[in-house]
């Protein structure tokens, strides 16, 4: 079964946290104590949604070292495919659901000397665990956190708190920004920068670090793109034998699965790498929109993340 | 002297490449015997020269051949330049420029493999990413050697096997190198039949 080993959990606690947020607590069915993981990981949560299967990617943003129950904060998108809708709507405590191991694409690099973290809007999750498991450690870190308006700045109270003046927090209806360019030009050597939060943001501090000699492997970054709506097409299985329709509002991925066949996945939002596919022909063009693959990649047309890629034209055929 | 090319080897072996001018705030150009050569070059080949050498700190100590081009950096005229009676001379002062260091400097390392790795172990302590870091071999290929058995280290190997400086064992010199300990890994080659030791080939030069 692809996807690894399972984890089968009851919903704990569902607390709202703002008007868009909520925060979800799971507990094993059975009381056993959970898998430990490391700050930055995430679970992919399956949902049944009146008979559509949905598997979203969520960052943990509790306590790493906890064991006792994992901790989820999703923001409701209203104009998304539906999964955040699901959990807002449909999931009450006591329910059972079943989740992914806790897996780490974003984890803190341990040699450095401070962690810098950028964080925008619900992007904060990650960086809630990181920054318990820094404070077990006693890492040095650095938080700066902007959010559209007070209501809405998520667990920002309890990180002033808990952190004083490491936390840094902004308000975009107060007209205030980060001013990056000299944030990052009074960082010690040796600081790692993170950074999680829209895409507009992500590519704002990728870029300004990248021009101001910040080498890419100092950089970590994340952001789980939702597969996205598309026109209906269709794809052609070669090994499995049969032809996939892929609806207007599911991914290729999805459909596939939704045909019986196992195909391997892990992040479903673009990131991990592990559902890449080759394609064996095609015509039409491949709209990628993941982050695995190189620019080059991306331009051959050879290989596609059916996670979140889609394809307009005559004729694809995948290998898998 | 012009760049070395070492054979292919096991993917341990450090691999090096001609320096280049990086976007940053700040330049540090580190480097022994030839590699002044590198850090010349470098600076012919850079657009805006002054710019580069009013941010950049040259820090250079003479090769273990005797190669000493310190006249030619110090002409240069960069921000800062120093030069170290030896490497051993020169690693607190990097240390000490690394400690007000911030990100956005570029690291230049140019010469022997014992300068290059010694110096870029000072930098990658401070969680500095290592594949960031810019070195060019020139000059001499003595290697820095540890032995893998009593731990000692020994400086500017030449012959392979060697006689380990600490411990006496007769060392095999392997491609196998650590960034951590910044020296290739010498093992001993009579372990079975002592004193079955083959001759002493000057492989490093």
């Amino acid at each position: 079964m692809s996807g690894g080993a399972k984890l089968h959990v009851r919903v704990a606690q569902v607390v709202p946290v703002n008007d868009l947020i909520k925060r979800f607590r799971f507990v094993a069915c059975d009381g056993s104590p959970l898998p430990a993981f490391s700050g930055g990981a995430h679970t992919v949560v399956e949902m049944d949604d009146h008979g559509l299967r949905r598997l979203n990617p969520y960052s943990l943003m509790s306590d790493p070292e906890d064991t006792s129950g994992y901790e989820i904060s999703v923001r409701r998108d209203d104009a998304g495919r539906g999964g955040s809708l699901y959990l807002h709507s449909h999931v009450v405590p006591g329910m059972e659901m079943v989740l992914s191991h806790p897996m780490n694409l974003f984890q803190l690099d341990g040699r450095a000397r401070k962690h810098l973290m950028i964080a925008g809007g619900i992007g904060i999750t990650p960086f809630l665990a990181q920054i318990k498991q820094l404070a077990h450690f006693g890492g040095r870190f650095e938080l700066h956190y902007a959010a559209r308006n007070r209501a809405l700045g998520a667990f920002m109270d309890d990180l002033k708190s808990a952190h004083g003046d490491r936390v840094h927090l902004y308000f975009d209806d107060e007209g205030q920004a980060i001013d990056l360019k000299s944030l990052l030009n009074r960082q010690p050597i040796g600081t790692h920068l993170y950074v999680c939060g829209p895409k507009g943001m992500l590519n704002w501090v990728r870029n300004t670090a990248a021009a101001q000699g910040w080498p890419e492997a100092s950089v970590h970054f994340e952001e789980f793109l939702a597969p996205g709506t598309g026109q209906k097409f269709e794809a052609q299985l070669a090994i499995s034998g049969m032809t996939v329709t892929v609806g207007t509002h599911q991914s290729l991925l999805e459909a596939i699965e939704a045909a019986g066949v196992d195909a391997p996945y892990l992040c479903r939002g673009g990131a991990c790498g592990q559902c890449e596919t080759n394609v064996l022909h095609c015509d039409g063009t491949i709209l990628h929109r993941d982050h695995w693959l190189t620019p080059e990649d991306h331009a051959a047309g050879i290989k596609i993340m059916p996670c979140v890629s889609r394809f307009e034209g005559k004729t694809l055929i995948l290998e898998r | 002297m012009t760049r070395t090319t070492f054979p292919p080897s096991i993917k341990s072996r450090p691999v090096y490449a001609a320096l280049q001018p990086a976007l940053g705030s700040h330049h540090l150009m580190i480097a022994d015997g030839e590699g002044a050569g590198a850090v010349l070059d470098l600076l012919g080949a850079v657009p805006d020269r002054a710019a580069l050498l009013a941010t950049a700190h040259i820090i250079y100590a003479p090769g273990p051949n005797g190669t000493d081009q310190a006249a030619d950096l110090r002409a240069l005229g960069a921000a800062q330049f120093y030069r170290a009676p030896t490497i051993a001379a020169m690693l607190p002062r990097i240390a000490r420029v690394l400690l007000d260091a911030h990100m956005g400097a570029q690291f230049y390392l140019a010469g022997t493999e014992g300068l290059i790795g010694l110096a870029e172990r000072e930098i990658m302590n401070t969680g500095f990413p290592h594949s960031a870091i810019q070195k060019e071999h020139r000059g001499s290929t003595v290697r820095r050697v540890q032995c893998v058995h009593c731990k000692g280290i020994t400086e500017n190997v030449r012959t392979d096997p060697f006689m380990c400086s600490h411990c006496g064992l007769n060392l095999f010199v392997r491609d196998h190198y650590s960034r951590r300990i910044a020296a290739f890994q010498g093992v001993n080659i009579d372990a079975e039949d002592p004193g079955q030791v083959p001759p002493a080939v000057e492989r490093f030069t």
